[in-house]
């Protein structure tokens, strides 16, 4: 009961602030515009919503999962073998370093009109490397011990790897997971909001520019944290199944 | 004497580090007859450990061999059971996955019940009947240590290695676990190496205990023990026992002096 009402407290507590602060200031809504702005907005525009709020789901999801995917793989090469880490480590680094908003005219140029492809590899881009890092210092700095508990009876290489090696780094790549999630939502976001005549939660925020609706594109940051939400406390949960034995219980 | 079931001949072994080779081992042989207990002490250092992986089969000796049962040890085998100073528990698991694990590696012909029931049987004989549910993270360090012995032991392994397994342990707890060690071979025999710098330890379990000499280690003393089996902790002060003692460590102290 505390757990729910705690959050929810806090969220009518900040939209009182928020309504109060528009309300004293008077503010007109091009400037800021009020949550009681945002229900019209958001009742005009609700097929859009829910219509391009899909689009921007999964073009999140799907990007995250390459993510994964690839994220996964390049922590295992690089956990495995210290001369793979030394090699692309520097690689990496220098990738994750550029903003990633520089790379989609980039991208946008490469494959033009393909909104779908451009916004999951913006998404992908943007959120592989905690997942690699993540992964390959859990496999890097697994206790030799471990491994010769299973290598003594004669247990393969890839036997060690699924027995301990991947349990024993899941609470670290959940741990990157959630940063990960936020992060490919940042990326198709970029990449929806610049696509001339796309589709997804960034076109809904740019046609509302365009417009001068600007409760409209309110309504678009709000709805977008929503998402984030949801998005957040799916891998939670998928945390607290796979990985829930790391937890301690704080007594 | 049986035929040894651990067989340490002539062997030597030299690490290679970054300032240059390291000898740990030289000229060792060790013979542990079969269900014999032997402990193993010497200045911390000396290559005990180094030991431990040879005849686990983690590691092959540059010089010489080491042979389980007449054949000649070239990669682990399923035979062998270990236990290390850290219990090295799989915290994902609750404690009687953690000691039936073994059974999935060595592809053990029993069903999923006869390995729950085979894991039962050895945490009641250590006393941890009542926490196969329970994670390792809610065991205290000895509860721990008990369950990795029977992880050890699971597989019914001829040879089984501890490498201090007691070691981390307070002294009441340690002497509790030494008298689980006389149950469990009382059970189940097994032939048992016991690496130990715990002088009362070596002579409390074990039927013959090998001094090693300082770095590179080669066998310095081997001091039979005439009380084999079973005994009570009450013989630790017993005159004959405190003379054995001595002696030890009067050897220890020589071992020392050569390094």
């Amino acid at each position: 009961m505390k757990k729910v009402a705690a959050p929810l407290i806090a969220i009518v507590a900040f939209s009182i602030f928020w309504e109060a602060l528009v309300w004293v200031n008077d503010w007109p809504d091009y400037k800021m515009a009020s949550p009681s702005d945002l229900w019209p907005a958001f009742w005009k525009f609700r097929y859009f919503f829910l219509d391009y709020g899909w689009d921007t789901l999964w073009r999140t999801v799907v990007g995250l999962m390459l993510a994964v995917l690839v994220g996964v793989a390049l922590g295992m090469v690089m956990g495995f073998s210290k001369t793979m880490r030394d090699a692309l480590y520097p690689l990496l680094v220098g990738f994750n370093a550029i903003p990633k908003a520089t790379v989609v005219p980039i991208i946008a140029l490469i494959f033009v009109g393909q909104h779908d492809l451009n916004t999951v590899l913006i998404a992908f881009m943007i959120s592989f490397f905690p997942i690699a890092v993540s992964v390959s210092i859990g496999l890097s700095t697994l206790e030799p011990e471990y491994r010769d508990i299973l290598r003594a009876l004669g247990a393969s290489k890839t036997m060690i790897f699924w027995k301990i090696a991947l349990p024993k780094t899941l609470p670290e790549f959940f741990g990157a997971l959630k940063v990960a999630v936020t992060l490919a939502f940042i990326g198709t976001n970029l990449m929806e909001i610049v696509s001339p005549h796309g589709r997804g939660l960034g076109a809904l925020f740019d046609s509302g520019k365009t417009n001068a609706d600007y409760p409209l594109m309110f309504a678009v940051l709000i709805a977008l944290a929503l998402l984030g939400i949801v998005l957040y406390y799916v891998v939670l949960a998928l945390e607290k199944i796979f990985a829930g034995w790391a937890e301690r219980e704080t007594s | 004497m049986s035929r040894a079931s651990i067989e340490i001949r002539d062997v030597s072994h030299v690490y290679k580090t970054q300032s240059g080779p390291l000898p740990v081992l030289d000229n060792l042989s060790i013979n542990v007859p079969k269900n014999a207990f032997t402990a193993v002490v010497g200045p911390s250092g000396c290559g005990k450990s180094t030991l431990t992986r040879l005849i686990a089969g983690l590691l092959t000796p540059d010089i010489g061999s080491v042979w389980l049962f007449g054949e000649k040890v070239e990669q682990p085998r399923a035979t062998v059971g270990m236990a290390f100073q850290n219990p090295v528990l799989l915290e994902w698991r609750n404690i009687l996955q953690n000691v039936i694990l073994p059974l999935e590696i060595v592809g053990s012909s029993l069903t999923a019940n006869q390995r729950k029931e085979r894991a039962r049987h050895l945490l009641a004989l250590v006393g941890l009947e009542d926490f196969e549910d329970k994670r390792p993270s809610e065991l205290s360090g000895g509860m721990r240590q008990r369950a990795s012995l029977c992880r050890a032991l699971i597989h019914k392994p001829e040879v089984l290695i501890l490498d201090e397994p007691f070691g981390a342990l307070d002294a009441f707890t340690r002497e509790d676990l030494w008298q689980v060690m006389h149950a469990l071979r009382k059970e189940e025999p097994f032939t048992g190496l016991l690496i130990t710098h715990d002088l009362r330890e070596s002579v409390f379990l074990s039927d013959q205990v090998i001094v090693l000499s300082g770095r590179p280690a080669s066998t310095q003393y081997i001091l039979d023990i005439p009380n084999k089996g079973e005994r009570s902790l009450d013989d630790l002060y017993s005159p004959d026992t405190i003379q054995m003692l001595n002696v030890l460590r009067h050897q220890i102290k020589v071992a020392q002096d050569r390094d």
